[in-house]
């Protein structure tokens, strides 16, 4: 076995050293009721030619760009990813290191994390980003669990256009407490329903998702005011992060936390895992935190150098009083994250954030014109609902056999959406592409 | 001892990326824009982030800079007890950059996803064949979320039952993430300690074990690297009082093909495919901490779950019991595949082996070893081996000194300060991929620097002196936090 570098006059020597007769031997601590009594069944080893052949099999019978048009997002965005990412991400002093306990020697994950809290608070306008999360919905139910030990109070409000799976996780995070979420309807054009928000007594934490799950832009301004008023904290969450390369920032409307899905920056869909967990809030909440820090300092001879930091909030010092039990985070995706916003700058997040947001306004019109209904009036990015013919099913699977994916169906989540699609187009749709979307879909 | 890998060599200094670049500079490639601009209303619009403009070259540049200053397994030996550090397959990076797995939308209709599906359910076999348990949820990102889990799960079994325990039985050779993990569910961690032995005890147990406790964390091998001779006592004594047992299997790498979780009598056990099946940690995750339960815990399993009919898979979902949902989609699949990769690779006979030769390798550097550095528990380890600084104590060398020094010898150092149940803990290791060559190279170097200890002790107090930093002030970072550029 290619992996295990022994042979068998090493294994006899240091079977002396140590004083056992055979490997089995070494394990005369593992009492008989504890034993496994057979071997394992599992399938016999593959060599690298029949392990290729099996998984390029297994690959083969799925879906993928380029062969597939996917107008799905929902929560999971195909993006071009420059050469660059994975090349420099394939870079094994990254891959294959721990977490950065011993700084000395973990300068360049240090570094690389320090840059991309700074970068993530910028595209957020926040002051603080962590190291990151496990993904936009983890982060959710941890920014609420946060908003409610810095508010000490006992409610919280969902805006019900926050991806239902994200809200789905929430109540998974907070089920074995006492705290109530409330969710809040939403109005005919789109936007989270805030009416009720002032009957809510005892509130901790506004939750809103901008752009929804329907890809609509919030008004995060009003959230905030009403939130506040309330001596609530607005905290927001998000899918598709690119938006902020035009669209104002949670953190500059007021958001007191944003924390959502990065899996737009960098990094590839891989059925919905690993993203990266954006987590962001002010400095005044810092210790409130959950999550890893990583913080600059100098070292024996004064020189600039990074740490991870602010641990006293971290389970492995604080224990059961800790902000989080977070350890292991999605470390490398972030990294991936940076290198892509280093790659893309300030005048390339914005004009690739407005190419996806005019391709998106394209087959909207396009759909517009052919007829169909576009569900939600008000100003979206890259995603919207559009409200199909009854019977669309068919023309659905007719439109799979041809390569295309016509969106999300929304009958799932919000079952009174009969027959309403979600759309999704970013820059890796032509125009001919969606012109035959279109076409397909209006024959 | 001549031919230590510990060298310098030309280190780059880099700047941090903003202060590198000029406006005006991309590094990004724009598809042709074949639509017109439809601009947003202005009042929904702002200039866009404060980003640097960067070509493609100083991108380049500066994170192959940047990963210079860091040392993974591939650079060398990387013995941090309780973290697993295995040589991660290439092979398995290929498989997981497939285009149909890489490229795949989490939403596809079932039928377009069906390679992944069989991926994931045959996975979910497999680890529940390795550890003799009933069923397997791969939704956890982590450990800590595997932990979480199975608290969760715990939690809503009592529930089901009409009971509400408020505590839950923590020993303190238990992994550090644990009580925090407890703690979310809302119990009230509590310490049970370990004997004299180094394992826990069924009287201790019996003592803390009551009507109000929800059931007991443990970690088998526990953190001290030694197996809980006790555990079925243990297991049976919880069980008798309506408690259940978690077991934390970051540690499985000791046991593959030896021990039976399932007949042992574990409620909920979790793995770390970051560790125990060598998907690599990534300087931090992402991991991997899928959960592996008994039948009397499976109605609680996160949703959705991988179903199999007649040969087509489907995710599922109608489970009215279920704890819900831990991640937005279905977990870290790109890890999920690099694990099925390497099990299928290794096949039952290796895994089995892997154990074996982790186990003899820590306890080849625990029997070399044993008469320079102190040895609080002098008998059989299982993959790890904890020493501590009181040998050193006399010459002023604490535990940190000599982690910092083992730098300057070209190796990562081992966990230090950890298990909290021993004074100055150095705990190592090392993994079954390390070959008598490279243990022989880390004891050497473990030996030399404890004469370093005795004839010039300044050395490790200065140490390490090879990396791109020196020691750093990790107070003053704390106290005067500064976060972001």
């Amino acid at each position: 076995m290619r992996y295990l570098p022994h042979t068998d006059e090493e294994i006899a020597s240091m079977l002396t050293v140590v004083g056992a007769k055979s490997l089995d031997d070494l394990f005369s601590a593992v009492p008989p009721s504890c034993r496994r009594t057979g071997g394992m069944t599992l399938p016999e080893p593959l060599n690298e030619w029949d392990l290729n052949r099996h998984m390029a099999g297994l690959s083969s019978t799925v879906a993928a760009a380029p062969e597939y048009k996917v107008y799905a997002g929902a929560g999971s965005y195909e993006h071009y990813i420059p050469q660059v990412v994975p090349y420099l991400l394939s870079r094994s002093e990254f891959v294959t290191s721990y977490t950065p306990y011993q700084p000395e020697m973990s300068q360049g994950t240090l570094q690389a994390i320090y840059e991309y809290q700074t970068l993530s608070a910028r595209l957020l306008g926040l002051e603080v980003s962590n190291a990151s999360m496990y993904d936009g919905a983890s982060a959710l139910a941890e920014a609420l669990l946060m908003a409610l030990r810095v508010t000490r109070k006992r409610r919280i409000a969902v805006s019900s256009l926050i991806h239902p799976h994200f809200r789905r996780v929430v109540q998974t995070y907070l089920a074995p407490t006492e705290y109530e979420i409330v969710e809040l309807p939403y109005l005919p054009d789109g936007r989270t329903d805030l009416s009720s928000l002032r009957n809510l007594k005892d509130l901790a934490a506004l939750a809103v998702q901008s752009p929804n799950f329907f890809g609509v832009i919030e008004d995060l301004k009003g959230a905030a005011d009403q939130a506040h008023n309330q001596g609530a904290l607005l905290v927001t969450t998000f899918t598709e992060p690119l938006a902020y390369g035009i669209v104002k920032s949670p953190g500059s409307l007021g958001a007191d936390i944003a924390s959502g899905e990065g899996q737009s920056l960098g990094i590839p869909q891989s059925f919905g895992g690993p993203g990266l967990g954006i987590f962001a809030t002010r400095m005044s909440h810092v210790r409130n935190m959950p999550g890893r820090l990583v913080g600059k300092t100098v070292d024996a001879e004064g020189r600039q150098g990074f740490v991870l930091t602010l641990a006293t909030r971290e389970q492995h010092i604080r224990r059961e009083k800790a902000t989080s039990n977070i350890c292991t985070n999605n470390s490398l995706c972030a990294v991936a994250a940076t290198m892509y916003m280093a790659c893309l700058g300030a005048s390339g997040i914005r004009e690739l954030s407005q190419l996806n947001h005019d391709k998106a306004e394209y087959l909207k019109n396009r759909l517009r014109s052919a007829g169909c209904k576009i569900s939600f009036a008000s100003p979206t990015f890259n995603e919207f609902v559009v409200e199909m013919p009854p019977g669309f099913e068919k023309k659905y699977s007719r439109l799979l056999a041809e390569k295309i994916v016509a969106g999300v169906s929304l009958e799932t989540y919000y079952p009174k959406l009969k027959n309403h699609h979600l759309f999704c187009v970013t820059e890796t749709k032509s125009k001919q592409d969606m012109d035959l979307l279109v076409k397909e879909i209006v024959s | 001892m001549k031919d230590v890998l510990g060298t310098t060599g030309l280190i780059l200094n880099e700047p941090l990326l903003w202060e590198k670049g000029k406006r005006g500079r991309s590094g990004f490639s724009l598809p042709v824009r074949d639509v017109e601009v439809s601009p947003l209303a202005e009042d929904l619009t702002s200039p866009g982030p404060d980003f640097p403009d960067l070509s493609e070259v100083d991108v380049v540049r500066h994170f192959t800079r940047l990963s210079t200053w860091n040392f993974g397994v591939d650079t060398g030996t990387y013995p941090l007890g309780s973290c697993t550090m295995k040589y991660n397959p290439k092979i398995n990076d290929k498989q997981a950059a497939l285009p149909g797995f890489s490229g795949a939308h989490p939403l596809l209709p079932q039928e377009l996803s069906q390679g992944i599906l069989r991926l994931m359910f045959e996975l979910e076999r497999m680890l529940a064949e390795i550890t003799g348990m009933d069923a397997v949820s791969l939704q956890p990102s982590a450990g800590a979320q595997g932990e979480l889990t199975g608290m969760l799960l715990i939690h809503a079994y009592h529930k089901s039952r009409g009971r509400k325990p408020s505590k839950i039985l923590v020993p303190d050779t238990a992994h550090g993430t644990n009580p925090a993990s407890a703690a979310l569910c809302g119990y009230r961690p509590i310490p049970v300690a370990s004997n004299a032995q180094g394992v826990l005890a069924v009287e201790s147990v019996a003592k803390a074990m009551d009507e109000d406790t929800a059931g007991i964390m443990i970690t088998n091998p526990n953190t001290l690297g030694l197996f809980e001779e006790n555990l079925k006592g243990i297991v049976d004594l919880v069980h008798a009082r309506g408690g259940l047992v978690y077991g934390d299997g970051a540690n499985m790498n000791a046991v593959l093909g030896i021990m039976d979780a399932g007949c042992t009598g574990l409620d909920v056990l979790h793995l770390n495919l970051h560790k125990t099946f060598s998907t690599p940690h990534g300087g931090g995750g992402p991991g991997a901490g899928p959960v592996c339960v008994k039948k009397n815990l499976e109605p609680f399993l996160p949703v959705p779950r991988v179903v199999e009919q007649d040969g087509k898979y489907a995710l599922f979902s109608n489970f009215p019991q279920t704890i819900g949902r831990l991640h937005a989609f279905y977990g870290n699949v790109g890890v999920m595949i690099r694990a099925y990769s390497y099990i299928r690779t290794m096949g039952a006979v290796n895994l089995k082996k892997a154990s074996q030769l982790a186990v003899l390798n820590a306890n080849y550097i625990k029997e070399r070893l044993k008469t320079t550095y102190h040895l609080p528990y002098d008998r059989p380890c299982m993959h790890e081996c904890v020493f501590t600084d009181k040998n050193q104590a006399g010459a002023k060398v604490m535990t940190l000194d000599i982690a910092k020094r083992l730098m300057d010898y070209g190796f990562h150092p081992p966990t230090i300060y950890f298990p909290l149940v021993v004074n100055g803990a150095i705990m190592i290791e090392p993994t079954e991929t390390e070959s008598k060559d490279d243990l022989d190279r880390l004891i050497d170097a473990l030996q030399a620097i404890a004469e370093e200890a005795k004839s010039n002790p300044d050395l490790l107090h200065q140490a390490p002196t090879k990396c791109k930093r020196r020691r750093l002030d990790e107070v003053t970072a704390a106290r005067k936090p500064i976060l972001a550029g």
